[in-house]
């Protein structure tokens, strides 16, 4: 097992479903199914310099979680030093599950929920391989 | 004549259920009560290095809406465009106002939804002071 702790950044953008996606497949990961092994901290606290977040950051592996293209949560990681352990993209879901349209930003509609218990299982998998310990 | 839009910003912060009541309340700024008056800025892309996120706080007025008293949001766009027209400390207003952040950062129950249209209000205020400035 590491002991490096892992650590899940969700980009959290405002303007689409899928940083809302992003965000909410975090927290079920880090609230619920692998609480205690995973944690979760604020992109823009790491990003404004704040020296804890920055060497948490630093000291962990880290997991993007980026709901476009854009990447906006890898480039923040990288630009704060840290090093990306594993990236995922709710578009590249997308791709691999074209039933699902998710339409609704504030609060997810079905498709969204259904998209955000997905890449949860995913990056849940993707924290047992990283050897997730209690941080 | 075409109205010049009000960026709002809020920071989405994930370590607590505060990012997640600024980050809807300004939804509901955005699709309901600001509707059309109001556009977001995406706070990961700004901080990126996005140049028209960047542009856009620089030239049109900002409100930014903060879920805790580091100020994350207001503290980027003085960094890289310049000042806010207008801060919401959420936070703050929890504070003056004798009230607990939701439960969850996830799971927004009914429950929660006064606290999220008082602090959306309260977010539409300084949009309203805002298009009411002499230069707005």
């Amino acid at each position: 097992m590491s002991e490096r702790s892992i650590l899940i950044m969700p980009c959290s953008g405002m303007g689409k479903p899928f940083g809302t996606i992003a965000r909410d497949a975090t927290f079920r990961v880090v609230d619920e199914m692998r609480k205690g092994r995973a944690e979760t901290n604020c992109l823009s606290l790491v990003v404004m310099g704040d020296e804890a977040a920055k060497k948490q950051v630093k000291e962990s592996k880290c997991i993007a979680v980026d709901g476009c293209p854009l990447e906006c949560s890898r480039k923040n990681i990288e630009i704060a030093g840290g090093c990306i352990a594993a990236h995922f993209r709710v578009m590249d879901l997308l791709r691999e599950n074209r039933e699902l349209r998710p339409r609704q930003v504030t609060f997810l509609d079905d498709d969204g929920i259904r998209l955000s218990e997905i890449l949860a299982e995913k990056i849940a998998v993707k924290v047992d391989e990283l050897g997730g310990e209690r941080p | 004549m075409i109205r010049p839009k009000i960026g709002v910003v809020s920071c989405s912060g994930e370590c607590c259920s505060l990012g997640t009541l600024s980050r809807i309340a300004t939804r509901r700024v955005l699709e309901d009560l600001q509707a059309g008056e109001t556009v977001t800025i995406c706070l990961p892309l700004f901080l990126a290095g996005d140049s028209g996120e960047r542009l856009f706080a620089t030239n049109f007025p900002t409100v930014a809406v903060d879920g805790c008293h580091k100020l994350c949001a207001t503290k980027a766009i003085k960094r890289y465009s310049g000042e806010t027209a207008a801060t919401v400390d959420v936070e703050g207003l929890l504070e003056e106002w004798g009230t607990e952040a939701p439960a969850s950062r996830r799971v927004i129950t009914p429950g929660d939804m006064p606290l999220i249209n008082k602090v959306a209000r309260a977010i539409s205020e300084k949009v309203d002071e805002i298009k009411g400035a002499p230069d707005a």
